[in-house]
């Protein structure tokens, strides 16, 4: 991600700009891995899986415990977000854009499907 | 479209699907095919947009008429009216020059399982000259209660899931629920005290009678990746092998599609909503965007004569335009 958006600084940049704009950045991102919160459940982060074509994206998402973890549907299909167990997380149907976060507390590999197309597989795994 | 004269001819014993015939039969879905077996032996022949085209349809002593995937609350492109769709449906059947004895819905009757969805089709089907409509569920029906409320509906007095079955003029039917407790990386299933129900339910049975089982997804592998197929139908199909004629009806994949092996034969019917594109054809199974022009064509009913005496069903597609 660092490396991302170096580059797409470097396409309007003169040389010169683009270094000390990516020293800031490196900065800017040293900065927020020192404050990146240790599963507190109070500031914790964020990651998306999307779903498109009828498949989970990421297939697997591994984040550090306390993590939230949302998907968005973006088929014109409705979709659920189900752990294989059925009980650890289960979403209702989400129609076209619609939402469903759940955070991980536990390590532990979480894999889940869609209840309405099972061939839909996925996972998450929690560090 | 002209008519077209062709026929095609699939080998009894072949095990296999006459991938010529079976390609030749899909590319006619948006006109309308007319499926017929006689000993074993299935001639198509195509149909005109404008009705029969003078081929001889065979008038049987039962009539029924298949719908299905409705997906009534569904409102995207291609279709943003499937309210309108649903009725031209409706009124297709209702000029059908031999009056169907009833109709079978194949699931996916709603979009999401709302209460207004099921409204809907229900207020719609008062249009229907028929009254009698037998339900399977789709899995669009179970979303939120597990069908809870589409076996309020729909099934009353129906087992498990909402299986059941009934004999009319001769022919049994069994409906089958092959979309609930689905399990990860799975395709459809009927699960076990199902497939006990239904040993149970033909054993009675002569081998002589006619049986057609429909349910929502196909009972025959489609296509897998894209979940078009169900894990335990082998085992269901087990149970029907003995007898002469077994016509399997299904919805879910939005088109039309024929297999035949041995005394088996397999059919999905279109939807009445959106189209789906061919298996592989398209990077997922979504709704195919068609101009508006061309959706009827590929939205359709499906009938289904039996006469008695005769070895097989006949079974006739026809696109809504």
């Amino acid at each position: 991600m660092q490396r991302y958006r170096c580059a797409s600084i470097l396409e309007s940049s003169t040389p010169g700009r683009l270094a000390r704009i990516c020293v800031l950045v490196v900065m800017g991102f040293a900065l927020t891995n020192f404050t990146v919160p240790k599963a507190t459940g109070e500031n914790r982060s964020n990651q998306q899986v999307t779903i498109d074509n009828f498949s989970f994206s990421p297939a697997t998402l591994t984040v550090p415990a306390g993590t939230e973890v949302t998907w968005v549907n973006h088929d014109d299909i409705p979709h659920t977000v189900v752990s294989d167990d059925k009980t650890t997380f289960k979403s209702r149907a989400l129609d076209t854009d619609e939402k469903f976060s759940f955070t991980f507390a536990k390590p532990g590999t979480y894999t889940y499907f869609c209840s309405l197309h099972p061939h839909m597989t996925a996972k998450v795994v929690v560090q | 479209m002209a008519p077209m004269k062709d026929e095609i001819l699939f080998d009894h014993h072949h095990d296999e699907i006459d991938r010529r015939g079976f390609l030749r039969c899909m590319a006619w879905a948006g006109a309308g095919a007319v499926c017929v077996l006689q000993g074993g032996v299935l001639t198509s022949y195509a149909l005109g947009r404008g009705g029969n085209s003078g081929v001889k349809i065979p008038k049987g002593e039962l009539t029924f008429v298949q719908i299905s995937d409705s997906h009534m609350g569904f409102d995207k492109p291609a279709n943003p009216d499937v309210v309108s769709t649903f009725q031209a449906a409706i009124d297709k059947i209702n000029a059908m020059p031999v009056v169907p004895e009833f109709i079978l819905h194949t699931g996916d009757v709603s979009h999401l399982a709302k209460p207004a969805q099921f409204d809907n089709v229900q207020q719609l089907l008062k249009s229907a000259r028929i009254k009698d409509v037998f339900y399977v569920p789709g899995e669009h029906d179970l979303v939120g209660d597990d069908g809870q409320q589409f076996r309020d509906r729909f099934g009353k007095g129906t087992q498990g899931a909402g299986w059941y079955s009934f004999d009319k003029k001769g022919v049994h039917f069994a409906g089958l629920v092959n979309v609930a407790n689905l399990k990860a990386g799975g395709l459809g299933s009927l699960g076990t005290d199902q497939l006990a129900w239904l040993e149970k339910d033909v054993k009675h049975l002569k081998a002589s009678t006619p049986v057609v089982v429909f349910a929502h997804i196909p009972l025959w592998t489609v296509y897998p990746d894209w979940g078009w197929g169900t894990d335990d139908s082998a085992q269901a199909l087990g149970y029907l092998k003995r007898f002469g004629s077994v016509t399997v009806l299904n919805g879910h994949i939005h088109q039309t599609m024929q297999k035949v092996e041995g005394n088996v034969t397999f059919h999905t019917a279109c939807s009445t909503a959106f189209p789906q594109p061919k298996p592989g054809s398209a990077p997922s199974a979504g709704p195919m965007k068609v101009p508006a022009e061309q959706l009827r064509s590929l939205l359709g009913v499906t009938e289904v004569h039996y006469k008695k005496g005769q070895h097989s069903l006949a079974i006739t597609d026809s696109s809504l335009g």
